[in-house]
């Protein structure tokens, strides 16, 4: 049941990912692809902890927590870059 | 003590399937919707419910096999950061002036 | 005297079991580091916090707690069948939600529960003319979102906070 639901799991997030990806290729628009790139690294976290339930290993959480900090740190460079175009003032 | 065992690892999976659910309907929102401001919803249900099912998930099934509190922490620190990034994104296609379906607000740059 | 050398309790209890989740060890020595983190931190920040809002009513944040919670699984329900259903029907709008709120720590979690809560997203906030720019999916009255979101929110809120 368990592993049946972690499958599913890994195949929806993999979707999402794919989508993600779709998104990130079309554009059209800077701003879509970093909106992508944003989503597709949270459902690389979800993806994570979800491998972390299957391998019963929390060395996968430190990747994970690696992650979100680089992700967002990325995305807030990337948006203010887009705005303003610069990134420290 | 099987029961509860047996319990426990059908809330997983169901907590499993709920994230993924959402997961996947965030990044169909991402391909879907028309407009990028439209877009902008997508990567908040992907964290809020996504994450947040995955969340419950593993710490239902660390009460049986002692796993860490670290996705508890992941999880606090999205739903912080979130709402930063898609206000930065939002502001960054105001001030580019992006298509979008609902009209514009007059001054874009009201921001500062 | 609690005051004095906990000029924060809620931040330093926040810190220190931040400190005690991250390395997932409850041995003497992390607990020491963690109670020293959480009194040092504060102290050593307090210049930059100034404005930092108390909360008044631990009850009312609860409360708020929970309502957010719920509402985020009810609205996600209801926005993904929005995101699966026809687009092509959807009308999305920018409101301008006026704001009570005084405090900028308050009005940036109001901003953030707008955006956490599906179906709205806070694009800017516009502190000159005291009002949030907000983004709704699909809204056929855009007075009555407001009226909704500020009773919702930002009541509670300025009950917490009281600024």
């Amino acid at each position: 049941m368990l592993n049946l639901a972690i499958n599913i799991a890994f195949c929806a997030i993999g979707l999402a990912m794919l989508l993600c990806l779709v998104r990130l290729v079309r554009g059209p628009d800077a701003a879509d692809r970093i909106l992508a790139l944003d989503t597709l690294y949270i459902n690389a976290i979800a993806l994570l902890i979800v491998l972390g339930i299957r391998m019963a290993s929390a060395v996968y959480f430190e990747a994970a927590l690696l992650i979100a900090l680089m992700g967002f740190v990325a995305t807030v460079a990337l948006a203010r870059y887009l705005e303003r175009g610069n990134i420290m003032e | 003590m099987m029961n509860t065992a047996t319990a426990l690892e059908w809330l997983v999976a169901l907590m499993l399937l709920v994230g993924s659910f959402f997961t996947l309907v965030g990044a169909i929102g991402l391909v879907r919707l028309p407009d990028f401001f439209m877009r902008l919803h997508a990567p908040t249900k992907a964290t809020t419910l996504g994450v947040g099912g995955m969340l419950l998930a593993s710490i239902a099934y660390s009460v049986n096999h002692g796993v860490s509190l670290h996705e508890l922490l992941i999880t606090l620190f999205l739903f912080v950061t979130a709402p930063v990034s898609a206000s930065l994104l939002a502001k960054a296609a105001l001030r580019l002036r992006l298509k979008s379906r609902a009209p514009l607000p007059e001054d874009p740059a009201s921001g500062h | 005297m609690i005051r004095r050398w906990l000029p924060y309790p809620l931040l330093s209890a926040a810190l220190f079991a931040g400190w005690l989740m991250l390395t997932g060890d409850l041995s003497a020595g992390h607990l020491l580091l963690a109670a020293v983190l959480g009194a040092a931190i504060p102290r050593i920040s307090a210049p930059f916090l100034e404005h930092l809002p108390r909360v008044r009513s631990p009850s009312a944040a609860l409360r708020l707690l929970l309502r957010v919670t719920w509402d985020i699984v009810i609205a996600n329900v209801a926005v993904s069948r929005l995101v699966l259903g026809p687009t092509g029907r959807l009308a999305p709008v920018f409101l301008h939600v006026p704001l009570a709120l005084s405090n900028p720590q308050s009005t940036a979690l109001f901003a953030s529960i707008i955006t956490m809560t599906p179906g709205t997203v806070s694009a800017v906030i516009d502190t000159e003319n005291r009002e949030l720019l907000v983004h709704a999916l699909d809204c056929r009255d855009p007075d009555a979102l407001i009226a909704e979101i500020k009773e919702r929110y930002e009541k509670p809120l300025l009950e917490i906070f009281g600024c």
